[in-house]
């Protein structure tokens, strides 16, 4: 955990007090809807098709038992009694008032919980990788750099006006799970020979209308210049991105369009003049970061206890341990991902009992301390392998001792049109249909990891061209249809799907989800290789004859 | 942003004027006495596109109890039932198409 000091708590104070001000002046007619919005969304509030949503950022997936009890009381009090998590490290309420979002700004303040900047052309929500700190072989925690990004662009007016939105993640370990390739900026942590900690500078991902996998600027930059770095894209950024077209402002279509190395050169340019000035790190300001961390303080502990060498024997603990339970560096410990991909339900979402409940959980089990990942699902990060068999109770009491995570009905989905005023057609119903398809845990595991993305429109929140089966929801003639991709995906490997064939209506999407998976399970050329794995093999036409055969 | 009436106006049949309330974001729709309501059966319904522009124009102008007037299509029944004439409008209308997780 990372505890905010007081310059952090009068910052996130002063912000309630001018957005409370700001929302009297707006209902009181001072302010004009057009004055207001950029105000409110700087602050991410949107408006959606039937009301109000209020995104509150997670820096880094990091979350405390008591910041969760918090956001269940915001969704039982101003809210409607859940939350939905998103691919980015956020919540997001969606029934929330205008007049009472200061109070629940305010009683969120009160746990260092803030939502500036998770909207607007600004910096977003710097995000990392869900398990940082605890994952075996990482390099060092990646939330340290992050939290030093954060500190350094949060409300900094040199990136507060951007051509468009800008997001940066951060990854520490080989495989990486914070989808670096889809940002903006991705870092990759690494160490030099000397053993120097330093960063592998990716630029220009992003999904959306024209999707790109980010390239490799700069193979190594040292920890201490991170920032200046960071400042330099933002510059040419900031200098010669578009503005007057929306659909081309991002930092993706300027690195498409001047080519990597064009850009690079800029970025070169630019870092050689401040790299050496303000923004170089000192070591004691990393070391003052890094010292506001907690870590647990692990106790030994044998890597097979008896509790859990008896708890086997329960072959739906087994399941669930077996899907669900991931490596910790530390003997003794495990991560337990947390699926918020109920059967039948809509992912990512969570009850306020439930974020409760999962308080609880944390603080008995796991040091109080919760992780959000962008799969839209929950980790409890340190959790004793003598107490698995509890916490798989406990879990299973609150519905969510679901053994689905990496398996096809673990479904990235954004709201679509059920809620957001930006879809054309609905995500959630069709996730919901395609879990039911596959509800056999059997069925499930015997398919393996697959992930199954959907978007309701081209803006590809839900990362459809990154899943190995990517669904995006378009609207033709009045009605709902999908496009079909296959063979994306957005770990270290990231690829981009490719579509196999014509839109198909609402009615046959998880028809056709299910004919992709019978031909792979016929194509592939032994169990344990994937659906990404077969598709990269085979190409996308064996897929497509199946598809469209009958179609 | 292009203010929405200063977008040309053509409508295909009748049509209303809808928008979110300010303080709270509930959908609401604009009635042919000036006002709001949340019920879509007292919108003003609209045929020509000189009538939603000016239906529009005076929405536009409540810029403190509403939030994105813009003109919608509605299909009206024999009866005069008015229903939406689009998915997202009947979305908007009836709330979304799967079970909320919780009702607090």
């Amino acid at each position: 955990m990372y505890a905010y000091d007081e310059i952090d708590r009068t910052l996130v104070n002063e912000r309630v007090a001018e957005f409370r001000d700001q929302v009297k002046r707006r209902l009181s007619g001072e302010l004009s809807e057009d004055e207001f919005k950029m105000l409110r969304l700087q602050n991410g509030v949107y408006l959606q098709l039937h009301a109000y949503m209020y995104r509150i950022a997670i820096p880094y997936g990091t979350l405390a038992s008591n910041q969760l009890r918090r956001l269940a009381h915001v969704a039982r009090r101003y809210d409607r009694g859940y939350g939905h998590f998103t691919t980015r490290q956020n919540i997001q309420f969606n029934w929330i008032k205008l007049a009472e979002l200061p109070d629940a700004m305010a009683d969120l303040a009160e746990v260092g919980i803030q939502s500036m900047q998770t909207s607007g052309n600004n910096m977003r929500n710097v995000t990392s990788d869900q398990w940082a700190g605890v994952a075996p072989g990482e390099i060092e925690d990646p939330r340290i750099w992050a939290e030093l990004l954060r500190q350094f662009t949060t409300l900094h007016p040199e990136f507060s006006f951007l051509p468009r939105k800008f997001k940066i993640a951060i990854t520490a370990s080989d495989h990486d799970r914070a989808a670096i390739k889809i940002h903006d900026i991705g870092l990759r942590l690494l160490k030099n020979e000397q053993g120097e900690t330093g960063f592998e500078v990716l630029v220009g991902g992003g999904l959306g209308r024209s999707p790109f996998i980010a390239k490799t600027i700069k193979p190594f930059v040292h920890g201490h210049d991170i920032l200046s770095y960071v400042e330099a894209i933002l510059r040419v950024y900031n200098q010669y991105g578009r503005r007057d077209n929306i659909y081309k402002a991002r930092i993706k279509i300027l690195v498409h369009e001047l080519g990597i190395e064009t850009f690079a050169a800029e970025v070169e340019e630019e870092w050689q003049q401040i790299r050496d000035g303000v923004l170089k790190l000192d070591q004691g300001i990393i070391e003052d970061i890094r010292s506001r961390f907690f870590y647990p303080a692990y106790e030994t502990l044998p890597a097979m206890p008896d509790e859990l060498r008896q708890a086997a024997a329960d072959p739906t603990f087994e399941a669930w341990r077996k899907n669900s339970v991931f490596a910790h560096k530390t003997q003794g410990y495990a991560i337990v991902v947390v699926s918020l991909k109920p059967i039948g339900k809509p992912p990512g979402d969570a009850t306020a009992d439930q974020m409760d409940a999962l308080a609880d959980i944390a603080d008995k089990y796991s040091f109080g301390e919760i992780r959000v990942g962008h799969e839209q699902n929950l980790a409890l990060p340190h959790v004793r392998k003598r107490d698995l068999p509890a916490v798989w109770k406990a879990l299973e009491a609150i519905g969510l001792a679901i053994p689905n995570v990496n398996l096809v009905s673990d479904i990235i989905a954004c709201p679509g049109l059920d809620y957001c005023s930006l879809a054309n057609a609905r995500s959630i119903p069709i996730a919901q249909e395609i879990t039911r398809r596959f509800a056999n845990h059997d069925t499930a595991n015997l398919i393996g990891r697959l992930h199954i993305n959907i978007s309701g429109c081209i803006n590809a929140c839900g990362h459809h061209h990154v899943g190995h089966i990517g669904i995006l929801g378009v609207e033709k003639n009045n009605e709902e249809f999908y496009q079909i991709t296959i063979g994306g995906r957005a770990d270290e490997g990231a690829e981009l799907g490719s579509l196999i064939g014509p839109a198909v209506p609402y009615a046959e999407v998880a028809d056709v989800v299910e004919d992709i998976v019978e031909a792979y399970l016929a194509l592939r050329a032994r169990p344990e290789e994937l659906f990404v794995d077969t598709v990269k093999r085979l190409g996308v036409e064996p897929f497509r004859e199946r598809v469209y055969a009958t179609r | 942003m292009t203010s929405p009436l200063q977008q040309k106006i053509k409508i295909t049949g009748p049509s209303i004027v809808t928008a979110n309330r300010t303080w709270d974001g509930a959908v609401i729709y604009r009635t042919g006495s000036k006002s709001w309501s949340d019920e879509l059966t007292d919108a003003a319904i609209v045929r020509t596109a000189d009538e939603a522009r000016a239906l529009l124009t005076e929405a536009v102008a409540d810029d403190l109890n509403a939030i994105g007037p813009y003109i919608a299509p509605v299909e009206v029944a024999a009866d005069g039932a008015v229903k939406p004439g689009n998915m997202r409008e009947h979305i908007r209308l009836t709330g979304a198409t799967i079970a909320l997780p919780a009702q607090a």
